[in-house]
């Protein structure tokens, strides 16, 4: 069974929970006791329908306002696949909150609520998700039944999307008309749209083929850790514990060593269950190299022939996460792959309309929920790829030195570009 | 070769990154082992996350008195197997120190009192980094909180103000004093704790599958008879049955609650949770019942 990372966005309104709860619910993974709590609650609340909702808002100021604050992971699984949720909300935080629930996903729903067609949420959810990478889009449009399941408001909506999303780099987009309160074509396909010859959400979600989104081709391992036991069974042994980022790591391959700049072959590729042939992302393993050479945290491992971008100056696209702004001359720390370093902001070249997509290079300062492009400068190399061509080695956070919070995530763009 | 994991290799996989990363990067950590399946599963990860060296930091056990005895059998098993070193924080020390007070009345556990001890040991050991096995299906307020979860100098948890989680990149960085709860169990369900069980033939205590056990039913859930449970006296309808049940959780004796289940392998237990109607907390734990919030509110105090 594979693992489908999906991430959701739209508001209440839309119709998002009811869909969620429907897919949970549908797929058994909402239990009774779940069920009669969240029915309590809306009783309770006066509310005129049991609002599924309520099974996504964990937190007390979540159920008592009626708003979803955070982001949200659910868990459902059908035969063929185990699926994770991040349930991102349409509200407070959007954009913050939208670009953490989309940074692990495979797969992004947007919910489209057929009445209204397509709003500037609609056109915002869509350009973070192009943003992210994230390789499959679905436009779920619903309320399918309000608009008497008519196939022109469907094509008409799905026209304007695709008008809109030439401008984004959308590797796969899907369309499917839906209702999520009678669960016309969620799981099963409805009878109500015989013209729709596109398959249910659910079985698009089961069938959508990931395996080829990975980057297979190019090799890079960060070190997460050196491995030393120093004990009498494993006197001699030295490995280098990490996670693959990307490509196919084979004993007897030919490697280079960065920073050291130091090549060797792998001698062997162990793990706690015995020794592997080969590697591939996301596994963890240790590598073992013929040559004894100063590697550390941090370093990275790729082909000699195929290196990632080396440097200190790094530009990237930035989502601001907290609410004092980010101004140029700012010191934070940075975390790239599994190295610590610290940067200087050294210039802010524009702040992106989420909505209209227009850079505005007038602005100072980036505030929380910006996103826009800056350069900075780090106190040592990175090892990284541009994002688009690497979704771990391009991407980044940046941490306040006071405070400790992690305060904008970062999208590494080609040097240059 | 299609270069595709299946999703326990994913999560295992994930869980021993989150692992390692808390071991290059903090200096005390520790592991928070009840002898409950999801922290067997944790050790078992840890242990291959720290392979070939043994596991180098302590597992704590917050001890409330209230134990199942094969719980306990397994634990000390378990500790000596893989020669960790294993600290007990004792409720019922705190109680004779006077430290916390316990509540007498019908129906009163120690569940609440776990807080005050696991702090304590917190402190104590001056753990900068405890992991635990929490998984984010089996609560509300779980499901909102972090891979690497920030505790403040009081060890409370602020779940408005947490700090975002993106990709894999987690920050672990803190002030003296402050320390992180870790989980790396957070993206598994039930289900594929039990999968994972099965298919690395993990030890657990043999309750958590099915046995003979004198019960008696309070507010619809079944409670064993024993040293830390009876039956009320003035209770008519706590009538005292021997049935075949198993433990889907196992924590404080006094709150922890049996099923009906004829299931005694991993493999039965794993059809059987496939087709629960019931969550696992719902069917097992009266700690869960006081309110909407309860795991919140004890969560933000600073329980696991």
């Amino acid at each position: 069974m594979e693992l489908l990372r999906l991430a959701t966005a739209g508001s209440v309104d839309d119709g998002k929970s009811t869909l969620i709860g429907r897919l949970l619910y549908d797929s058994k993974q909402v239990y009774e006791d779940q069920l009669e709590s969240v029915e309590r609650t809306s009783l309770a609340r006066g509310d005129a329908y049991v609002d599924l909702a309520l099974l996504t808002d964990g937190l007390r100021a979540e159920r008592e306002q009626g708003i979803t604050i955070d982001v949200a992971y659910r868990y459902f699984a059908t035969p063929r696949r185990k699926f994770i949720v991040a349930d991102t909300p349409g509200h407070t935080q959007h954009t913050r909150n939208m670009v953490t629930g989309c940074s692990t996903a495979d797969l992004v729903v947007v919910l489209v609520d057929a009445r209204n067609g397509i709003t500037e949420q609609t056109r915002r959810h869509a350009f973070i998700a192009s943003l992210l990478r994230i390789p499959h889009l679905v436009v779920c449009v619903n309320k399918m039944d309000l608009v008497g399941y008519s196939r022109e408001r469907f094509d008409e909506i799905r026209q304007e999307f695709e008008g809109f999303a030439t401008r984004l780099e959308i590797a796969d987009l899907t369309f499917v008309p839906i209702s999520a309160l009678n669960g016309d074509n969620v799981v099963d396909r409805s009878g109500e749209m015989p013209w729709y010859q596109g398959t249910s959400l659910l079985h698009h979600l089961e069938d959508v083929h990931i395996a080829s989104d990975r980057n297979l081709i190019d090799l890079r391992f960060p070190v997460q850790r050196v491995v030393r036991p120093r004990s009498e069974a494993h006197h001699d042994f030295r490995g280098y514990a990490g996670q693959v980022a990307g490509g196919v790591l084979a004993v007897g391959d030919e490697v280079l060593v960065l920073p050291s700049g130091f090549t060797t072959t792998v001698s062997s590729i162990e793990t706690a269950d015995g020794p592997l042939e080969e590697a591939f992302p996301p596994m963890s393993v240790i590598v073992r190299l013929a040559d004894e050479l100063d590697i550390s945290r941090g370093d990275m491992i790729c082909h000699p022939r195929n290196r990632p971008a080396i440097g200190q100056d790094i530009s990237a696209m930035v989502c601001w996460m907290t609410d004092a702004p980010l101004a140029v001359g700012a010191k934070l720390a940075v975390k790239h792959t599994t190295r610590w370093a610290r940067a200087l902001v050294r210039e802010i070249h524009y702040r992106l309309d989420v909505n209209t997509l227009h850079s505005d290079p007038s602005v100072e300062e980036l505030r929380l929920n910006d996103i826009g492009r800056i350069d900075m400068r780090t106190t040592s190399p990175l090892f990284y790829d541009e994002y688009r061509r690497n979704r771990t080695t391009g991407s980044l956070i940046l941490v306040d030195e006071t405070t400790d919070a992690t305060v904008a995530a970062g999208m590494i763009l080609h040097p240059g570009s | 070769m299609t270069y595709q994991l299946t999703h326990l290799d994913a999560l295992e996989s994930e869980a021993i990154h989150v692992i390692r990363e808390v071991v290059a990067e903090f200096e005390r950590p520790g592991l928070l082992f009840s002898g409950g399946k999801d922290s067997a599963v944790l050790l078992h990860l840890a242990t291959k996350a720290c392979w070939p060296q043994a596991v180098p930091f302590p597992v704590l056990h917050v001890d409330t008195g209230h134990n199942f005895p094969e719980v306990l059998a397994f634990r000390d098993r378990r500790v000596a197997e893989l020669g960790v070193r294993l600290l007990v924080a004792s409720v019922q020390e705190a109680i004779d120190r006077g430290e916390v007070t316990e509540d007498r009345s019908p129906g009163g556990t120690r569940n609440r009192l776990q807080t005050h001890s696991l702090l304590r040991a917190i402190e104590e050991h001056r753990f900068d980094a405890v992991f635990g096995g929490g998984r984010r299906d089996e609560e509300k307020a779980r499901a909102k909180e972090r891979v690497f979860s920030f505790r403040d100098e009081f060890g409370q948890w602020d779940p408005r103000g947490q700090r975002p989680e993106l990709w894999n990149l987690y920050n672990g960085r803190h002030h003296p004093r402050e320390h992180f709860r870790v989980f790396p169990l957070s993206n598994w369900t039930e289900l594929d704790v039990w999968q994972y069980i099965e298919r690395e033939q993990l030890d657990l205590p043999s309750i958590y599958y099915a046995h003979q056990r004198a019960v008696f039913r309070r507010d619809g859930l079944l409670l064993a008879v024993g040293p830390h449970s009876q039956p009320r006296e003035d209770a008519p309808d706590e009538e005292v049955v021997v049935a075949t049940v198993r433990y889907r959780t196992v924590g404080d004796a006094t709150c922890t609650a049996a099923v009906e289940s004829t299931a005694s392998t991993p493999a039965e237990v794993i059809a059987e949770t496939a087709v629960a109607r019931v969550s696992e907390r719902g069917a097992t734990r009266a700690d869960d019942r006081f309110s909407e919030a309860a795991m919140e509110d004890r969560k933000r105090e600073g329980y696991f």
